[in-house]
């Protein structure tokens, strides 16, 4: 297969998806996806199981490489033919469905791991913390609620607590686009409410992308939303407009 | 644990580590050797000279255990063919010893080992050229094992291969070994392997004071290796190590090359277990196949375990501990001990997952909260609590 020249998308765009395809043994789990977001845009997309929601995330993260379509981050950097770590140094973070937070590893150890830092083996054998550094784990605990858990098992926090965590560590790194992939799931209300409140201070100053099925949550942060199906975009607009799709309607209360 | 540190770490290398450190070298370095030689061999603290190889070769295991802890119990690579990069670092050893031989062999040929002479074979082979200089044959003992688990760790990890997989391929790769070193025509003496050392450096290896040599030898080099897996897992590297045994994919997604990180481990932990085998054969006197055999490596795993695995003092602990048991049992009741190593294993997985080191620690906290009345609870009954004041 000779890849064609894929058309370079304007500056302003961060991320640039064109025509993805992912079929994993016949199942078409992403079919021509087009996605365009821009930077400093906080997005929300949502759509019924299976939209590929989770297959997106992967295409743009490297875990999942498409059969054919253009994947571009700031308009040059093809995802396509990197990997997740290097992709992750690009500046885009992900936060999982299911919280993974590294469990034997103390809440301040994860911070750490995630800190801005040179990435490379031989480097972090020899790494030693600096004071900025410790300094900016504590604000970042501060800011995440679990300083007074600073020194214990992210293993023992509970599901909310380790949700908070992983917002936390991609939080840390400062990175440009973050994909946050159900960050609500099995919290309580008021835990939700304080994670869009949360999320919408972040995206003051970078780009998010939030997947998501709580639509109360979805309506809080009052981005525009897309909404996939069978892996494609199905409709496009704020969240009224959407929601008085005649098509949308349609797929989410069933034929 | 330091109180008053906001960061939530202990200083790893505090006084009282250095302390410990220094006390346990002290013992095998400086106290086994005097009461090997200064004290009268009918005093009850006397060690006889038959007992120093015995403590040489526990040594050497403790190394061994070492280095199979640092990629299993840190970075989660069960690898169940360690015992592979053992026995290359031996054979390295091995050739080397063959070489000092000389023409003090059965056959008296001043160029080649006897089992050559033997098979009839005019000229050595270029894998032997160079074994006769001692500083050549210490290069290959960690360079042999060193670059056959880069390559093959690079294969592996690169196509990510885990878990199950990994250690069944690390099996079958000591068992292609065995096969391969026990064939008369790759070279290394075939199933009789190589023996009949007659000195190392000079030094006749059947004269006490060499034993000693050796033993001290394998005790520097046990301290030595610790204090390098204590380095290597204290790190930052040390925790990226540990995540990837918690969440791999998590770690390659904060930007970390697992790939990298596994290679690193498993080169030097490959280089390790190949110098601990060239340890252990001048002091056994003899290399061949059966030590590339699986149950080795199994066996391996089964002292890491029941030490405690992913903490170092353990894996030592637990080398000597089983080694000391098989040592007697198999001399006292030699059928029952293959059932006594299957027990201990089934016994450590399903009561003690987290070995001897682990019971201890666990003593540890038992005896302090019992004697300081209002200690806290358990760190696991915490967040119920804490979600409640939320």
């Amino acid at each position: 297969m000779t890849p064609s020249p894929a058309p370079h998308p304007p500056p302003e765009v961060l991320l640039y998806l064109d025509g993805v395809n992912v079929s994993f043994d016949g199942f078409k789990a992403l079919n021509d996806l087009s996605l365009v977001v821009e930077e400093g845009e906080l997005r929300t997309i949502i759509g019924p199981n299976g939209a590929g929601k989770t297959t997106m995330m992967d295409v743009v993260t490297g875990k999942t490489r498409p059969d054919s379509g253009a994947v571009f981050f700031r308009g040059s950097a093809d995802l396509t033919r990197l990997d997740e770590a290097q992709i992750a140094n690009l500046g885009i973070g992900r936060k999982f469905q299911r919280p993974t937070v590294f469990e034997n590893l103390t809440v301040f150890e994860n911070l750490e791991l995630a800190l801005a830092d040179s990435r490379g083996t031989w480097r972090t054998l020899f790494a030693r913390m600096a004071l900025e550094q410790r300094e900016r784990i504590q604000a970042t605990l501060t800011r995440i609620g679990l300083a007074p858990h600073s020194r214990k098992p992210a293993g023992a926090l509970s599901h909310g607590q380790k949700q908070w965590l992983e917002i936390g560590m991609l939080l840390i790194h400062d990175r440009q686009l973050l994909l946050l992939d159900e960050p609500v799931a099995g919290m309580t209300d008021r835990e939700t409410e304080a994670t869009a409140e949360l999320i919408l201070g972040l995206a003051r100053d970078r780009t998010i992308v939030v997947v998501e099925h709580d639509m109360a949550f979805v309506r809080s942060l009052g981005a525009k939303v897309t909404v996939l199906h069978e892996g494609a975009v199905l409709a496009e607009g704020s969240v009224e407009h959407v929601q008085n799709h005649p098509r949308v309607i349609e797929v989410y209360l069933g034929r | 644990m330091i109180v008053g540190r906001t960061t939530g770490e202990r200083n790893p290398w505090s006084t009282r580590f250095w302390f410990s450190f220094t006390a346990a070298m002290l013992v095998l370095v400086v106290l086994v050797p005097v009461l090997n030689r200064y004290v009268a061999p009918d005093s009850a603290f006397a060690v006889p000279d038959y007992l120093v190889p015995l403590l040489g070769k526990y040594l050497c295991y403790a190394m061994l255990a070492l280095s199979l802890d640092l990629v299993w119990g840190y970075a989660g690579i069960l690898s169940l063919g360690h015992g592979a990069f053992f026995a290359l670092g031996g054979y390295c050893m091995g050739m080397y010893l063959m070489r000092q031989i000389g023409t003090r062999g059965v056959y008296g040929n001043p160029l080649l080992p006897d089992f050559m002479v033997f098979l009839d074979w005019k000229e050595l082979p270029w894998f032997w050229w160079g074994f006769d200089h001692f500083a050549y044959a210490m290069l290959m003992v960690m360079l042999v094992p060193g670059l056959l688990a880069f390559v093959f760790g690079w294969l592996a990890f690169r196509s990510r291969v885990t878990g199950v997989y990994l250690s069944i391929i690390t099996q079958a790769m000591t068992y292609a070994l065995m096969l391969a070193f026990f064939r008369n025509d790759m070279g290394f003496g075939g199933n009789n392997g190589l023996t009949d050392f007659k000195d190392i450096a000079g030094f006749e290896l059947q004269q006490p004071a060499t034993r000693l040599g050796l033993y001290v030898a394998s005790a520097i080099g046990l301290g030595i290796a610790f204090l390098l897996c204590r380095f290597i897992t204290v790190s930052k590297l040390g925790r990226v190590l540990l995540a990837l045994r918690d969440a791999e994919s998590r770690v390659r997604f904060l930007g970390y090359s697992a790939t990298n990180a596994k290679l690193f481990v498993f080169t030097v932990s490959a280089v390790l277990a190949g110098i601990a085998g060239a340890l252990y054969v001048p002091q056994i006197g003899i290399i061949n196949p059966s030590e590339f055999s699986p149950e080795n490596s199994i066996e391996l795993a089964i002292w890491v375990s029941v030490g405690g695995r992913g903490t170092l003092s353990g894996a030592m602990l637990g080398a000597g501990l089983v080694n000391l048991a098989k040592t007697w049992l198999t001399s006292a009741a030699p059928e029952i001990w293959l059932f006594f190593l299957g027990g201990l294993f089934v016994l450590t997985t399903l009561l003690f997952p987290r070995g001897i080191v682990g019971i201890l620690g666990q003593l540890r906290l038992i005896r302090s909260r019992r004697t300081m009345p209002g200690a806290p609870p358990l760190a696991v009954d915490e967040p119920e609590a804490a979600k409640e004041r939320a």
